[in-house]
């Protein structure tokens, strides 16, 4: 995943400065993706060159202060509403989607959940089709190999069937933030019925 | 033509306060060929669905029908027969009948459909074989482990010319190879010309089936379908990362 999304995301929640900026990015990953401020100022000065942030006037501090633009928001809908693509993805990239869609006002994370679940299917299916068309007799590395990558789909089927269920029994409070500046999702998602949240 | 359509489907239980709305709409059709998978949490109408393509239940509003046929608008006893000749069911719980054997079990569908007692002993053994069940043809269900009851229940569900398969949780009680292997068989009669539905909760499962559907609170909230070009599936995962 880009440094950038994960800017954009902060910045929907209202404007910040750049240390903000590194501190919440670091807070969303859990500490797992270290930034320096070199790299958050190349990324915000890259956006604002694409009209994605602009940038506020200076504080009496000194800070300068980033907000996002509509084309931002628009940018980081659509990063929410496209699924990763299995064939290079790093790892991590999709827990830090569903972390950030959690933090960040408007999006809709069960449907950001299920557009990745779809995906994930889809992938599986292929994955499944493949290996009943090879033999198993002279296949066998092949299959191996579809094996391990079935695993890692259906791996990833589950967590994201976990999620899903803890996001059913926690609820997080509204964002306080610009509750006015939602991004568009892929799909309008009902809130869970209390009959389903009992149910699980 | 569809095997099985169903059009805007709901199905209540109850009334008022206590109503529970347990499809609100459904709308599916599966073709000659097709299988399709269900998936969706706990209580999300899944097995309500199978209930109702299978005309063990009816819907309170809209149309369920099977081979052109509104369920609800046959009678008693075509209705029973549609059952017997047409569809095949797995369920959860795979209900043999204690009395009879693993083969009579598996022959008693046809039976009661007036096919010969040794014919139908013939279809069953078939039957069984597909499933390598042929050394357990002569046992009561109590003198099998519930994973052998569960491959017998599936061989009684696909014994003779069924044009429609449901099976809800079919690989519940199996280990993976023998779900697996059901999974295959499954996919088999399929690809032969049935049409299938299957409920599960094994998204590795779900990926035998041509489209799967995701149920929550009585809805479909999605759907996939097979990709237009697998080759782009296959560079290994994370090795470009
Ligand atoms: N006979 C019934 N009476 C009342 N409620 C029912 C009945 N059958 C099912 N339900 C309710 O309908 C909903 C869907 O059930 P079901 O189709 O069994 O879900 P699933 O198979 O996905 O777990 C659930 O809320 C369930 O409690
Ligand atoms: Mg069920």
């Amino acid at each position: 995943m880009s440094i950038k999304f994960g800017l954009l995301a902060l910045l929907e929640r209202g404007a910040m400065y750049g240390y903000q900026l590194r501190a919440a990015f670091e807070e969303s990953t859990g500490g797992t993706w270290p930034l320096n401020i070199g790299q958050v100022y190349t990324t915000l000065t890259r956006l604002e060159r694409d009209g994605q942030v602009r940038s506020l006037p200076e504080s009496d501090a000194g800070q300068r202060p980033y907000e996002i633009t509509e084309a931002g928001r628009a940018e980081l809908a659509m990063w929410f509403a496209t699924p990763i693509s299995r064939t290079d993805r790093p790892r991590d990239e999709l827990a830090i989607k569903l972390a950030l869609a959690l933090t960040t006002p408007g999006v809709d994370v069960r449907a950001v959940v299920q557009t990745q679940r779809a995906a994930t299917m889809r992938t599986l299916q292929e994955y499944t089709r493949l290996k009943a068309k090879s033999d198993a007799s002279t296949d066998l590395p092949w299959r191996l190999v579809l094996d391990a990558m079935l695993f890692q789909a259906e791996a990833e089927m589950r967590w994201l069937d976990h999620c899903e269920a803890s996001l059913v029994r926690h609820r997080p409070a509204p964002a306080t933030t610009r509750p006015e500046s939602a991004p568009a999702t892929t799909q309008p998602a009902p809130a869970p019925s209390e009959e389903e949240a009992r149910q699980r | 033509m569809n095997v099985l359509e169903l059009r805007d489907v709901h199905r209540t239980h109850g009334t008022g306060d206590t109503a529970v709305h347990a499809l609100r709409g459904l709308s599916l059709q599966v073709r000659p060929g097709e299988l399709i998978a269900v998936m969706g949490p706990s209580g999300s109408g899944k097995s309500t669905l199978l209930n109702l393509a299978g005309g063990l239940d009816r819907p309170t509003r809209g149309e369920v029908r099977v081979e052109g046929r509104v369920l609800a608008e046959l009678s008693h006893r075509g209705l029973a027969e549609a059952r017997r000749r047409g569809i095949g069911y797995v369920f959860q719980a795979f209900n043999l009948l204690p009395s009879l054997t693993a083969v009579e079990n598996v022959a008693l569908p046809l039976e009661l459909d007036g096919v010969s007692v040794r014919k139908a002993r013939r279809e069953a053994l078939r039957s069984l074989a597909d499933l390598e069940l042929t050394h357990l043809a002569d046992r009561f269900p109590d003198q099998m482990s519930g994973g052998q009851q569960q491959r017998v229940a599936i061989a009684r569900a696909l014994v003779g010319p069924r044009r429609l398969v449901l099976a809800d949780e079919p690989t519940g009680a199996l280990d993976s190879e023998t779900g697996e292997a059901v999974l295959r068989l499954l996919r088999t009669r399929v690809d032969a010309g049935a049409a299938g539905v299957l409920v599960t909760h094994e998204a590795r499962h779900a990926a035998w089936a041509d489209r799967v559907i995701f149920l929550r609170d009585g809805v479909v909230v999605d759907s996939s379908g097979p990709l237009a070009q697998p080759e782009q599936l296959l560079a290994v995962p994370g090795a470009g990362a």
